[in-house]
């Protein structure tokens, strides 16, 4: 038995680690009887990788490229591929992923099992969209391959599906061209939601990468840095165009959470000071823009031995900025806060997955550290999201009551019926019932 | 550059693999005693390098004719390196009870690579270049309870390494002995006590394929167990044998 956290470090319970090596004998592997649940990188922050005391089948020595075809664009590979191998590989050769979410150290079988999204979703919509096809092996031994175009059911079943339909083994994934690893970038300052709204519906016309900042500490009117970007040949003659990749690294857990009830005002006026130096035009990588916290690797330990809670909701376009804005309030009166708290409009289309994430409307990310009384606040936002008709991200989620995940996925039901009941997370035990 | 592969999907083969071939388009012979298996480790390598030149070859690792043979076989054009990288790490108890276990262990941990070895330097005397490459391990340093027969087995081949690296002073032909620590590989992972801190195969590859291009006599990967087992070789008998390692 091996001691196993996921990424917000909440907890470190015993599991049964199996690693997955070969692909030819992950079938035997499946076979041994006993529930569990594939684990990649470890990347969702709460226990949807999680199975304490049972089985997990870690994935990431399924590393494994297949097939490559430049002319096309089309990339076969093993599951636990991380995204950010195959950019390595793609980009120098004019192709790339058109889905990256905020860490590229994740595994392509995680990127699907969540339906990732970046800050393109308006262009590109989710991961999902631009696989091909997928295997996928169920612990009785059964073999689905499965696509858009072929028994599409599974695939939307698969596609966000926790990894609870069985093991996503392998994929074939859509690349599209790109130019080269720059970004054409735009760093814009804005005080007040109206203003968040309005630069997002002008920019995602014109704008392939629109995320932004906010600072939920500095109270009504909040303030916050839009970014924006777009994919460009090079940089211009004259322009900065050099980029060496540089890691910062948490080297140990601090006795208590860096970030705190005294820390936060001072770090997000630090990132604000820090980041509103940049405002205008620049040319930069698609690395530090797009993945600014794989810049420091295990920053998850900066919170601490107890670990932290990221809380992900999106809430209908109709619903307009009341949500975001009450959400805030509550945030803010509670005393809690995030250093890097997210807004961010998605694009109108819906996920193919049955319980995909993305949807038309905003979404808002926010950090809290783990301590007593967050979950008092976490309710309060609970109530917010589900009377706007929204709903959580289970990549992010470790709490989220039974009720809000129903509510906030209708077609649950249907997904049931496409379960592999050898799959089992104690997220799958805590919102579904086993 | 030309590389010879013996026990090419060994994790840690595979990853010196993915840098020698993230370097330069490389002409790559992979030697497997599993063909299919070697198969998807070379479809990945031409992936990331299509100019290179990917063969598999299946072999016997345990037939000193076979090994004999296919030694000649890819001599017949020149080898710059060959990483003799098989093995499997065996579970001291089996080898303690059941003397078939024990002795499959020694074959293939220990005679092969050695029969690999002789088989390879023969061809590089008579070409008067090449580095033979051949992983041991820190536990070839000091026999202890907890897995002699594996370390036993090391230990013939850090001899092996050293009486070849005295034989070819002054030659062309180089020899680099490589222990990895612990290594967080499948093979490791099934044996290994929980809550051990295992070293990232990259981390190790990296350190492997720094200390080829150094024809460095001994590598150790990572590089801190120099000094780990230079502390525990020379730990004396009445403390040694009182520790639980």
């Amino acid at each position: 038995m091996r001691r196993v956290s996921s990424w917000g470090r909440l907890s470190a319970p015993p599991h049964e680690v199996i690693k997955l090596g070969d692909r030819g004998n992950i079938a035997a592997e499946l076979a041994r009887g006993r529930p569990g649940i594939a684990y990649g990188l470890g990347r969702s922050y709460g226990d949807e990788c999680l199975n304490p005391d049972g089985v997990l089948w870690c994935t990431a020595g399924l590393d494994r490229f297949i097939r490559f075809d430049e002319a096309s664009g089309r990339l076969i590979c093993e599951a636990g591929v991380v995204l950010r191998d195959i950019q390595r590989l793609a980009i120098p050769r004019g192709w790339g992923l058109p889905v990256l979410p905020g860490t590229q150290f994740v595994t392509v079988g995680g990127a699907i099992a969540n339906d990732v999204h970046g800050k393109n979703h308006h262009e590109t919509g989710t991961f999902g969209d631009h696989v091909t096809s997928l295997r996928l092996l169920r612990t009785d031994g059964q073999e689905i391959v499965c696509g858009p175009n072929l028994r599409p059911d599974w695939f939307a079943a698969s596609a966000g599906g926790l990894g609870l339909t069985g093991l996503i083994v392998e994929a074939e994934l859509q690349l599209r061209r790109l130019p080269g690893p720059w970004l054409n970038t735009e760093t814009i300052p804005y005080s007040g939601l109206d203003e968040f709204f309005r630069l997002s519906q002008e920019s995602h016309p014109v704008w392939e990468h629109v995320v932004s900042w906010i600072d939920c500490t500095s109270g009504d009117p909040v303030r916050g840095l839009f970014m924006r970007a777009n994919p460009v040949a090079g940089p211009a003659v004259g322009e900065r165009g050099t980029w060496r990749e540089r890691r910062l690294a948490m080297p140990l857990v601090p006795p208590v959470s860096l970030v705190n009830r005294l820390t936060l005002k001072p770090l997000n006026k630090l990132y604000w000071t820090m980041n509103k130096r940049h405002r205008g035009r620049r040319v930069a990588h698609y690395e530090p823009f797009l993945f600014p916290l794989d810049g420091i690797l295990d920053w998850n330990r900066l919170y601490g031995p107890a670990g932290f809670y990221q809380y992900q909701c999106v809430v209908p376009r109709e619903a307009g900025s009341v949500p975001i804005h009450e959400m805030l309030g509550a945030i803010s009166r509670s005393g809690e806060g995030s250093v890097l708290a997210v807004l961010k409009s998605f694009g109108n289309r819906w996920p193919l997955g049955l319980l995909s994430f993305a949807r038309p409307g905003v979404t808002l990310a926010l950090d809290f550290q783990n301590r007593p009384g967050v979950e008092t606040l976490f309710e309060r936002l609970d109530a917010i999201v589900s009377a706007a008709g929204g709903r959580l991200y289970p990549a992010k989620d470790a709490r989220m009551p039974r009720s809000i995940f129903e509510a906030g996925y209708p077609r649950l039901g249907e997904f049931l019926g496409y379960r592999d009941p050898g799959m089992s997370s104690a997220m799958s035990r805590r919102l579904i019932g086993s | 550059m030309r590389i010879v592969v013996i026990g090419a999907t060994s994790t840690i083969a595979e990853h010196c693999c993915r840098l020698w071939v993230a370097r330069q388009a490389c002409d790559l012979v992979l030697v497997a005693r599993n063909a299919a298996k070697a198969g998807r480790v070379a479809a990945d390598l031409q992936v990331r390098s299509p100019a290179s030149t990917i063969d598999v070859i299946e072999t016997d690792f345990r037939d000193a004719a076979a090994i004999g043979r296919l030694a000649s076989k890819t001599a017949a054009l020149p080898i710059d390196i060959v990483l003799i990288a098989h093995g499997a790490l065996p579970e001291q108890s089996l080898c303690e009870n059941d003397l078939l276990v024990c002795r499959d262990a020694l074959e293939v941990n220990a005679v092969s690579p050695a029969l690999f070895a002789e088989a390879f330097a023969g061809h590089f005397a008579k070409a008067g270049r090449g580095t033979i490459a051949i992983i041991g391990s820190v536990a070839g340093d000091r026999g202890r309870k907890a897995n002699y027969t594996y370390g036993a087995c090391k230990g013939l081949v850090a001899r092996y390494a050293e009486g070849l690296e005295h034989r070819f002073a002054g030659t062309g032909v180089r020899v680099v002995l490589i222990k990895p620590g612990p290594t967080d590989t499948p093979m490791a992972a099934r044996h290994l006590a929980s809550g051990r801190r295992l070293a990232s195969v990259e981390d190790v590859a990296r350190a492997m394929v720094r200390g080829i291009d150094a024809k460095r006599p001994v590598v150790y990967a990572p590089a801190q167990w120099a000094l780990i087992m230079l502390v525990v070789r020379h730990l004396p008998r009445f403390i040694f044998n009182r520790l639980n390692l």
